[in-house]
């Protein structure tokens, strides 16, 4: 399967992750994200419904901003993603900046929903492409939202795994640690120690991430990239425009 | 009382320097012609409260000087990346950040609609949010046993401004599934609107239509702005100008860049509006 981009590498290992749910829901500036989602619908044979934020199409929201969050709260959501300008190794998540707030030296655009979302979803996947030790750092300068709580705080949800360019990390919120689950192809493990700042524990043998089957892919390259080309034209194109 | 007469110029000089204006993100109604107004007229020291998040308006009214607090969520032009001007003057330090989450922006105006002081939310324990928000306050569920919450103050923004598809003369303005602009109208002290088309008969006469309809009890003004939301585009009416907006984006990464923009586009005879 040489022949598989990155991104949809991606996309399927994604959408496995999201299999058996009733509803994910995925939040603004994620295309792969979403294509996972969408992935997985097409796969579920109805079963699952995406709540894609941006898309006119594939929403059924009607109640305006707050809608995902009150039904987050009531555990009408079963997944959802989340990224970061930085990532440490408790999956502390920091999309406000690097240096010390307010005047940080490097901005991002900010916290979103993450302070909620984190909290009350049960299977928050963390998804960052670049993955570098400029983004998985030790500790991260700014928590917009923490891996984890005290037990006094009401916290049904949480971390689930890190997807990024390289991996697969899964999260053990009990140790607070990463835990490499798979390397993608053409990856090594050496070379993910080397570009993560943080440290995790690993197998003593680390399977290499699965590259999509030839329906998976013809799947992902039609109707998956028509659906995402509403929301996301530029990524679609991008992606897509050669399939 | 006749709300349509308004032209966007005057809608610009009822939004007072130093007012609390609630602003929409660039996917719900963005009143794009009143935007820049304000920064014609020069408008000083808004505190903008984005529900939750603002875009291209935010970053253009903060590049302009008009901007002294900025509450919000997040700043985003979405595919693009982040926005230009917010970096630089969160770099500099230029104007206050009151970083929030989505849904105790959402909280704080509900608590307005209601006329209540606050609203307890989940979440939030344990972000570095909570440390920089001196008005959020820890408190404790009182029907509950060492269950910690986060109280939310009421937000009553001074003004909300957006843009929808059409409203008609009476002041109803129909907003379809874009709620949030409910919950901004609810919350606000005025309201001002622009919209697509001014329509003769009434939006609260059928019921299908009332049910996206914010009624005119809520709006201050309305002005028709064809094109009003652009270059972000209107759901359901026109796309965003994504050529527009991307030639923003390069020309705003810099000082000299986004001036010429703003003489342009802003200033310029041609784009009066």
């Amino acid at each position: 399967m040489s022949d598989c981009k990155p991104e949809e590498l991606l996309i399927a290992a994604i959408a496995d992750m999201l299999t058996g749910l009733r509803h994910v829901a995925v939040g603004n500036s994620s295309p792969i994200p979403g294509a996972a989602a969408l992935l997985t619908r097409a796969r579920s044979k109805g079963e699952l419904r995406v709540s894609l934020l941006g898309s006119r199409k594939h929403t059924a929201f009607t109640d305006g901003g707050k809608e995902l969050f009150d039904c987050a709260a009531e555990g009408r959501i079963d997944a959802f993603f989340l990224g970061g300008g930085q990532i440490d190794g408790e999956a502390n998540i920091n999309l406000v900046g690097i240096g010390e707030y307010p005047q940080t030296k490097v901005r991002f655009p900010g916290s979103f929903g993450s302070a909620y979302l984190y909290y009350l979803i049960p299977r928050v996947i963390l998804f960052r492409e670049e993955h570098t030790d400029r983004v998985l750092v030790p500790k991260v300068d700014f928590i917009s939202a923490p891996g984890t709580s005290p037990a006094n705080v009401y916290r049904p949800g949480g971390p689930h795994a890190l997807v990024t360019g390289r991996c697969i990390f899964d999260f053990d919120k009990q140790a607070k640690r990463f835990t490499l689950r798979s390397v993608h192809p053409g990856h090594s493990v050496q070379e993910i120690r080397e570009n993560t700042g943080f440290d995790f524990d690993m197998p003593a043998s680390v399977p290499e991430t699965p590259t999509p089957d030839a329906e998976t892919l013809a799947l992902i390259r039609g109707r998956i990239g028509e659906e995402i080309a509403e929301t996301y034209p530029a990524f679609a194109a991008r992606v897509f425009a050669a399939a | 009382m006749v709300f349509t007469s308004h032209e966007i110029e005057q809608i610009a000089a009822r939004i007072p320097d130093g007012a609390k204006i609630a602003l929409p993100p660039d996917y719900s109604g963005c009143a794009m012609a009143v935007i820049r107004a304000l920064i014609r007229r020069g408008a000083k020291n808004l505190h903008i409260v984005g529900v939750p998040s603002v875009g291209l308006q935010g970053d253009m009214l903060i590049g302009a000087g008009c901007v002294a607090t900025l509450e919000t969520a997040a700043v985003t032009m979405g595919e693009l990346g982040i926005a230009p001007r917010f970096i630089n003057a969160a770099k500099q330090g230029s104007i206050k950040l009151l970083d929030g989450t989505c849904p105790a922006i959402h909280a704080g105006l509900q608590a307005a609609e209601k006329g209540i002081p606050y609203m307890p939310l989940r979440g939030i324990l344990g972000s570095d949010l909570l440390e920089h928000r001196d008005d959020w306050k820890r408190g404790e569920n009182p029907f509950g046993e060492d269950d910690p919450l986060v109280l939310i103050p009421a937000i009553k923004p001074d003004v909300a401004l957006f843009h929808v598809a059409k409203a008609d003369r009476k002041g109803n303005a129909w907003i379809g599934v874009r709620r949030e602009l409910m919950l901004m109208a609810h919350a606000a002290k005025q309201t001002f609107i622009t919209a697509e088309e001014i329509v003769e008969e009434d939006l609260l006469a059928d019921e299908i239509v009332a049910a996206g309809t914010i009624p005119g009890l809520y709006v201050t003004a309305v002005a028709e702005a064809k094109q009003g939301a652009w270059p972000v585009g209107l759901g359901g009416r026109y796309a965003p100008d994504a050529a527009h907006i991307a030639q923003y984006y390069e020309q705003a990464r810099s000082d000299d860049g986004f001036q010429r923009y703003l003489a342009d586009h802003v200033y310029a005879p041609k784009a009066a509006e």
